[in-house]
C-alpha cells in the first residue's frame, strides 16, 4: 500500500512536468500580449515595449522558461503580472472560496444523489424511477447560469432569503458564510446530482440482481439493510469514480459559477487572468489545478480499498 | 406538520441574522461596482482608466477640470505668468498634508511633475518647453520655460490618463517605469492596503483631514467633501446581470457602467434611478492602419469615411436613444475646441460618393483586416457595422474575431495584415482624451514614429499642432484646431463615429454625485 502511494506521488512528477511545458509553450503561442493590456488604451507602443522588458517578456522564450522553472523548483511560482503580487499568496487568497463552494457542492449532491439513485434502482421502472431519470436530463441540459439567474429570482429577489452574490469568509462568522453559498452550491450541485443520481441507478440495478442479495433477502433480512449494506456497499466502487470525476468537473464548473455569483475564488481568477494574459497565474493556477486532480484521483484510488476488501495495491 | 409560511419566516429571521454586523460598525459604507477590475495601482504607470480612478480616490492635483471643462485650481492657491509667457509660479494653498500628517510642499510637486512627464504624453509634451523647475519656497514651484506655451494649466489639470497626481517626494523619486508601492496620497480618501484584494474589493475611508475647497465640487475641481466613513469598490461583480440584480437587492448603491441592454430594466426597478453625471461622456471612433494597402492611401480611407453613417454606429451600438449623439467633431462636441471644419465628408452617408471615391482611388480589392473584439461589450457592434457600410462602398473586408487583449496586442504590430498585423480597429475615448488636439492620440500624425497605433504621416498636422502647443489665445487656439481637424479628415487619420453617454445606476437613497468627466466619489451622500 505504501509502496503503491509512494509510486503514484513520484508520477505525479512526470505528470506535472508535462503540463507546465505544455502550458508554458501554449501560452507563449496565444495571441496577445500582456504588457499591451497592462498599459492601458492610451499607451504608445514604446511604453508597451518598457513595460515588456520590466516583464522580462522581451528575453528568448527558452531563457524565460528556465527562469520560470528555478523559480518552481524554489517553491515559488513568480509574481503575477496583472495584479502584482505572489501567485502562492493569490491562490492562496482565492482557495477559501473555492474550496468552499467545491466541498458544499460536493456534499449537497452526494448526499441528495445517492439516495435517490438507491431508491430508484430499488423501485425500478416505477413512477420515482421515471421522474428521476426525467430530472437527471434536465440537470443535465440546464445550462449553469440560467439555473443560476432562475434561483436569484426566485430565493433573493422574491423571497428576499438570501443574497444575490457575495462571498463571506469562514472568519466573518458561520452563519453568513453559510448564507452566500448555499445558491451557488445548490446551482452547481444540480448537475452532479443528476449525474451521480445516474451511475447510483445503474449500479445498483446491477448489484440488486445478484445472488447475495437473493440470498441476503432470503435470510430475512430488512430491506433497507439490503439495499445499504449489501447492494450499495458493492455498487460503491463506480459511484465513488463517478465522485471523483466529479471534482476534477468541479474545477470547470466553478468558473460559471463564481462569475455569476461574484465569488472571488480559483475559477474567476482564472479567467481574470486568462484575459489579462496573466501568463505567471495562468501557469501557477493550472500546475495547482492538475496537482489538485492527481492528488484527487489517488485518494480516490486508495478509498477502494475500503469499499472493496478484495482490491489489493 | 411545519407549514410554508413558518419556514419562511424561519428563513427570514435567519437571513437577518446574517446582516454582516460589519457594515454597522464601519458607520457609512458606500459600495460602488465599477466598471472594470483593479490590478495596477499606480496612475502614471499605466494609462487604464480604473487606475486613474484609483488615483482620484487618494490624490489630489495641482489644477483640475471642471463640469464644463474649464480649468480651475485644485492645490494651487494663485499662480502668475510672467510677461514674455516663460516663467509661471505656483503658490499652494495652505493646509495641504499627506495622509501620513507630512505637509505637501513643493519638492513633492516637482518630483511628482517629474515622474508625471516621463510617462504622459501631454506630460512629455510640457516637458520639451521646461528649461527648469525650481522651489523657491516650500510653499511655491516656478515652471521656467523656453518658450512661451499655451498648454501649461491644461496639462497640469488634465482630468484624464495620465492625471499629474502629486505624490510624496519620495514615492515619486520611484523610477518612472517601475510600479510605486507606496500609496500615500493626499486626496479625500486613504487606500486601505491592507483590505486591498485584487480581483475581489478595494477599500477607502475617508481622510478626516483633508481640507477642502470651499468652491462646491464640480468635475475634478472644488471642495472633495466626503460623508461617508468607507468607500468600497466589488470588483468580483462583473456580470451584467448579476449587477443588476445586486443593485436591486440592496447589495450594492452604485453601478458606475450597466450595459445598455439594462437600462430598460433598471428603469424598472423600485428603489433604484438612472443618472448621467458624465453629459461629455464618450466618442466612439474607427483607426485606420496608414501603413498598409488599402488604407496606405489617403483616398482609400476618405472613401471608407464617405461610407460611414454614425447614426447606423450609434443605433446599432448603444440602442437607447436619448443616450447617444451625432457628433462631426474629433474634438468632443460641446467643448472649446470642437469644431465642424473638414466633416463634410461624413455629415451623412454618401453610399455613392463613396463608391466613386473607392474606384477613383485605384482600390484593388485589397481585404480590409477588420479586428473584431467579441468580448467587450461596449464596441463590438461597431465593427459589423464598418464593414457592413464599407462592403456597400465595395470594399472586400475580411472580419476577424478575436477578444479585446488579443486585439490590443495586435495593433501595436506594424506587420502587414497577411504577417499578424491590420487594417482596421475601432475604439471609444472618454471625452477628456480627445478634447484638445494635443490630448488627442489619433491626432499624432509622425508617422512610423507615432505614439499610437496606426501610424498616420502628416507633417502639415504636427506643424499646426506645434503653433496650437505656443498659442496662448483661446480664439487663435480654437481656429489652429479647426485647421488640424480639416487637415485631419482630408488626410483620413480616423473616423469619429458619434458620442454616447453610459449613465450611472444607483439607489434612491444615494444624492451627489459630481457631475464631469469621470468617476468620482467626494461630494456623495448615503442616506
Amino acid at each position: 500500500m505504501y509502496k503503491f502511494i509512494a509510486r503514484r506521488l513520484l508520477s505525479t512528477i512526470p505528470v506535472l512536468v508535462i503540463v507546465a511545458v505544455l502550458v508554458f509553450l501554449l501560452l507563449r503561442l496565444t495571441p496577445g500580449d500582456p504588457a499591451a493590456i497592462l498599459a492601458g488604451d492610451a499607451a504608445s507602443r514604446d511604453q508597451i515595449a518598457q513595460i515588456r522588458i520590466s516583464l522580462g517578456l522581451d528575453k528568448p522564450i527558452i531563457v524565460q522558461f528556465g527562469i520560470w522553472v528555478s523559480h518552481i523548483l524554489r517553491g515559488d511560482l513568480g509574481e503575477s503580472f496583472y495584479f502584482k503580487i505572489k501567485v502562492t499568496d493569490l491562490i492562496a487568497q482565492r482557495l477559501e472560496p473555492t474550496l468552499a463552494l467545491a466541498s458544499f457542492t460536493l456534499v449537497i449532491a452526494v448526499l441528495v444523489s445517492v439516495p435517490l439513485g438507491v431508491i430508484a434502482a430499488w423501485r425500478f421502472g416505477g413512477w420515482f424511477d421515471r421522474a428521476l431519470m426525467g430530472f437527471s436530463v434536465l440537470g443535465f441540459s440546464i445550462p449553469v447560469f440560467v439555473l443560476a439567474y432562475i434561483l436569484i429570482w426566485i430565493v433573493s429577489l422574491k423571497l428576499g432569503w438570501l443574497p444575490v452574490q457575495g462571498y463571506k469568509r469562514i472568519g466573518d462568522g458561520f452563519w453568513p458564510f453559510l448564507r452566500h453559498l448555499i445558491l451557488p452550491s445548490i446551482t452547481l450541485s444540480v448537475i452532479y446530482i443528476a449525474l451521480i443520481a445516474r451511475v447510483t441507478r445503474a449500479s445498483m440495478i446491477e448489484a440488486l440482481g445478484e445472488d447475495y442479495i437473493r440470498t441476503a433477502r432470503a435470510k430475512g433480512l430488512p430491506e433497507s439493510r439490503v439495499l445499504i449494506a449489501h447492494a450499495l456497499a458493492n455498487a460503491a466502487v463506480p459511484i465513488v469514480t463517478v465522485i471523483g470525476i466529479g471534482v476534477a468537473l468541479l474545477i470547470g464548473g466553478v468558473v460559471v459559477t463564481e462569475s455569476v455569483y461574484a465569488i472571488p475564488g480559483l475559477g474567476r481568477l482564472t479567467v481574470d487572468a486568462v484575459l489579462a494574459r496573466d501568463f505567471p497565474t495562468i501557469q501557477g493556477v493550472i500546475l495547482f489545478f492538475s496537482f489538485v486532480y492527481v492528488v484527487v484521483n489517488l485518494l480516490i484510488d486508495l478509498s477502494y480499498v475500503i469499499f472493496d476488501p478484495r482490491i489489493r495495491y | 406538520m411545519i407549514s410554508f409560511r413558518r419556514i419562511a419566516v424561519l428563513a427570514a429571521a435567519f437571513a437577518a441574522m446574517g446582516a454582516s454586523p460589519g457594515a454597522f460598525a464601519q458607520g457609512k459604507v458606500l459600495r460602488v461596482v465599477p466598471h472594470s477590475n483593479l490590478s495596477i495601482l499606480d496612475p502614471i504607470w499605466t494609462t487604464a482608466y480604473m487606475s486613474r480612478n484609483h488615483g482620484y480616490m487618494i490624490y489630489d492635483t495641482l489644477f483640475g477640470t471642471d463640469a464644463k471643462a474649464r480649468i480651475k485650481p485644485q492645490m494651487v492657491d494663485t499662480w502668475t505668468m510672467s510677461k514674455d509667457g516663460k516663467t509661471w509660479t505656483f503658490k499652494l494653498r495652505t493646509g495641504l498634508a499627506f495622509h501620513d500628517g507630512a505637509p505637501v510642499t513643493s519638492e513633492d510637486v516637482v518630483a511628482s511633475l517629474k515622474r508625471w512627464g516621463r510617462r504622459d504624453a501631454l506630460g512629455q509634451q510640457l516637458m520639451t518647453f521646461v528649461e527648469e523647475m525650481e522651489t523657491p519656497a516650500p510653499d511655491t514651484f516656478v515652471l521656467k520655460l523656453k518658450e512661451p506655451c499655451g498648454f501649461v494649466l491644461e496639462a497640469l489639470g488634465k482630468p484624464s490618463s495620465n492625471v499629474p497626481f502629486i505624490m510624496p517626494k519620495r514615492v515619486a523619486e520611484t523610477d518612472p517605469f517601475k510600479q510605486i508601492d507606496d500609496y500615500t496620497g493626499s486626496g479625500p480618501y486613504i487606500f486601505k492596503k491592507d483590505e486591498f484584494k485584487p480581483g475581489d474589493r478595494a477599500v477607502y475611508i475617508k481622510n478626516t483631514k483633508y481640507v477642502p475647497r470651499k468652491e462646491p465640487a464640480s468635475g475634478t475641481t472644488g471642495g472633495k467633501r466626503v460623508y461617508v466613513d468607507r468607500v468600497e469598490w466589488n470588483l468580483a461583480l462583473r456580470d451584467p446581470q448579476s449587477q443588476v440584480n445586486a443593485l436591486a437587492k440592496g447589495e450594492v448603491d452604485i453601478l458606475e457602467r450597466p450595459a445598455f441592454e439594462s437600462y430598460g430594466q433598471l428603469k424598472e426597478i423600485k428603489g433604484v434611478e438612472v443618472f448621467n453625471r458624465d453629459p461629455m461622456g464618450f466618442q466612439y471612433m474607427c483607426r485606420f492602419n496608414a501603413l498598409h494597402p488599402p488604407f496606405d492611401k489617403a483616398a482609400v480611407r476618405r472613401a471608407a469615411l464617405a461610407a460611414f453613417r454614425q447614426e447606423a454606429f450609434l443605433q446599432a451600438q448603444v440602442g437607447v436613444k436619448e443616450y447617444y449623439h451625432t457628433c462631426p467633431s474629433m474634438f468632443t462636441c460641446n467643448t472649446p475646441y470642437a469644431t465642424t471644419a473638414g466633416s463634410e465628408i461624413m455629415a451623412k452617408s454618401n453610399m455613392r460618393k463613396a463608391r466613386e471615391l473607392l474606384k477613383a482611388s485605384g482600390y484593388d480589392g485589397t481585404p480590409v483586416v477588420l479586428m473584431k473584439p467579441t468580448d467587450l461589450a461596449a464596441i463590438q457592434k461597431l465593427p459589423d457595422v464598418a464593414a457592413q457600410l464599407m462592403r456597400q462602398a465595395g470594399f472586400k473586408v475580411d472580419l476577424q474575431a478575436m477578444d479585446w487583449q488579443t486585439l490590443v496586442s495586435r495593433r501595436a504590430k506594424k506587420d502587414p495584415p497577411s504577417q499578424g498585423g491590420w487594417n482596421m480597429f475601432c475604439t471609444a475615448w472618454v471625452a477628456p482624451d480627445i478634447w484638445s488636439p494635443l490630448s488627442n492620440a489619433a491626432l499624432d500624425t509622425k508617422g512610423e514614429k507615432a505614439s499610437w497605433f496606426g501610424w498616420p504621416d502628416d507633417p502639415k498636422i504636427e506643424q499646426l499642432k506645434a503653433q496650437f502647443a505656443r498659442e496662448l489665445d483661446l480664439g487663435k487656439r480654437k481656429k489652429l484646431a479647426a485647421e488640424i481637424q480639416a487637415e485631419a479628415f482630408a488626410y483620413g487619420t480616423h473616423a469619429p463615429l458619434g458620442e454616447y453617454i453610459n449613465p450611472v445606476a444607483l439607489r434612491t437613497g444615494i444624492t451627489g454625485l459630481v457631475v464631469g468627466p469621470g468617476d468620482f466619489y467626494w461630494n456623495v451622500k448615503k442616506n
